[in-house]
C-alpha cells in the first residue's frame, strides 16, 4: 500500500494523543512542556502533509516555520518562568504551585 | 517494498516510539533525551514530504535549541543526583482518565480520518523549497514575518529579564 495522505495524519494524530495524555498526567513542570513540545510538532506534521498532498502549496510550509517560532519563543519564556518558580517553592511540581504572589 | 515505504515506516516508529518513552517514561532525563530522537524522526518525515527546508529547520531549532533549553531546564530545577529527577507520582484516577480520555480521542480521530475520502493534487516535482518558502516569507507574509521577529525579540528580553536573579 502507497504511503499516502492518511498515513501522515494518523502518526499526527498518535503524536498528539501522546502529548496530550503528558500534558494530563504529568505533575513535573518540564513533562508538561515535553508533551507540549509534541503536539506543536503534530500540528506541523499535519501542515507539512496537507502542503505536500494540497499540491505542493507552499502556504503549510510557511505555517510551520511560524509554529517553530512561537515554540521556540514558548519555551524559551516557559524555563524562565520555571527558573523563577524553582528559586521559590524548590520544586517545580505544578500540582502544588498555586499562588500568584510571594 | 519501496524504498521511501520503507523509511516511512522506519521513520513513524522512531517518532512514536520515543514520544511514548518521553510521555511514559518516569526519569525526566531519560525523556529529554528520547525527545532527540523524536525530533529526529520528524526531520525525517519532512524529508520525505520533500520539505527540505523545514527538516533543517527542526533540527536546528528543536534540536540545537529547544532541546538544549529544555536539558537545561531539567538541570537547573532538579536535583540530579536525589530522587528528585524523577516526575512525581500521579494518582491513579487521574492517570485512568487521561488515558481513557487520550485513548478514546485517537480512536475517534483515527477512525474520522481514515473513513474520510481525502481529495489530493498531485504535486509537482521540486527540486527545492527554501527559495519559494524565503520568496513568500518577504511578499505576502512580511508583516507577519516582522511580527515574528519582533516576538522573539520581546520573547529573549522576557525571558532575560524573568530568569535574572533578584538582588532584593
Amino acid at each position: 500500500m502507497e504511503i499516502g495522505l492518511t498515513h501522515y495524519l494518523v502518526i499526527s494524530v498518535l503524536l498528539f494523543t501522546l502529548g496530550l495524555f503528558g500534558v494530563l498526567s504529568r505533575k513535573h513542570a518540564i513533562m508538561v512542556l515535553m508533551g507540549l513540545e509534541l503536539i506543536l510538532n503534530a500540528a506541523n506534521i499535519n501542515f507539512v502533509a496537507f502542503a505536500k498532498y494540497g499540491g505542493m502549496n507552499i502556504e503549510g510550509h510557511i505555517a510551520a516555520v511560524f509554529v517553530i517560532i512561537l515554540a521556540a519563543a514558548e519555551a524559551a519564556v516557559a524555563l524562565a518562568i520555571l527558573l523563577n518558580i524553582y528559586q521559590h517553592y524548590h520544586h517545580v511540581n505544578i500540582d502544588e504551585v498555586d499562588q500568584l504572589k510571594e | 517494498m519501496e524504498i521511501t515505504t520503507l523509511a516511512f515506516y522506519f521513520f513513524a516508529a522512531l517518532t512514536i516510539g520515543f514520544a511514548a518513552v518521553v510521555v511514559l517514561s518516569r526519569n525526566i532525563l531519560h525523556a529529554a533525551f528520547s525527545l532527540l530522537f523524536t525530533f529526529f524522526g520528524i526531520a525525517g518525515l519532512y524529508v520525505l514530504m520533500q520539505a527540505d527546508f523545514l527538516a533543517i529547520t527542526q533540527i536546528m531549532i528543536y534540536i540545537g535549541g529547544i532541546l538544549v533549553l529544555i536539558i537545561f531546564g531539567v538541570m537547573l530545577t532538579t536535583h540530579i543526583t536525589g530522587v528528585d529527577v524523577k516526575s512525581g507520582k500521579t494518582g491513579k484516577t487521574q492517570l485512568a482518565l487521561a488515558a481513557t480520555a487520550t485513548i478514546l480521542l485517537a480512536a475517534t480521530m483515527i477512525y474520522v480520518l481514515t473513513t474520510t475520502s481525502w481529495k489530493t493534487a498531485e504535486a509537482p516535482e521540486l527540486t527545492s523549497t527554501a527559495e519559494i518558502i524565503g520568496t513568500g516569507l518577504l511578499t505576502h507574509y512580511l508583516l507577519a514575518f516582522e511580527a515574528a521577529s519582533m516576538l522573539l525579540l520581546i520573547a529573549i528580553v522576557g525571558a532575560a529579564f524573568i530568569a535574572r536573579k533578584k538582588h532584593a
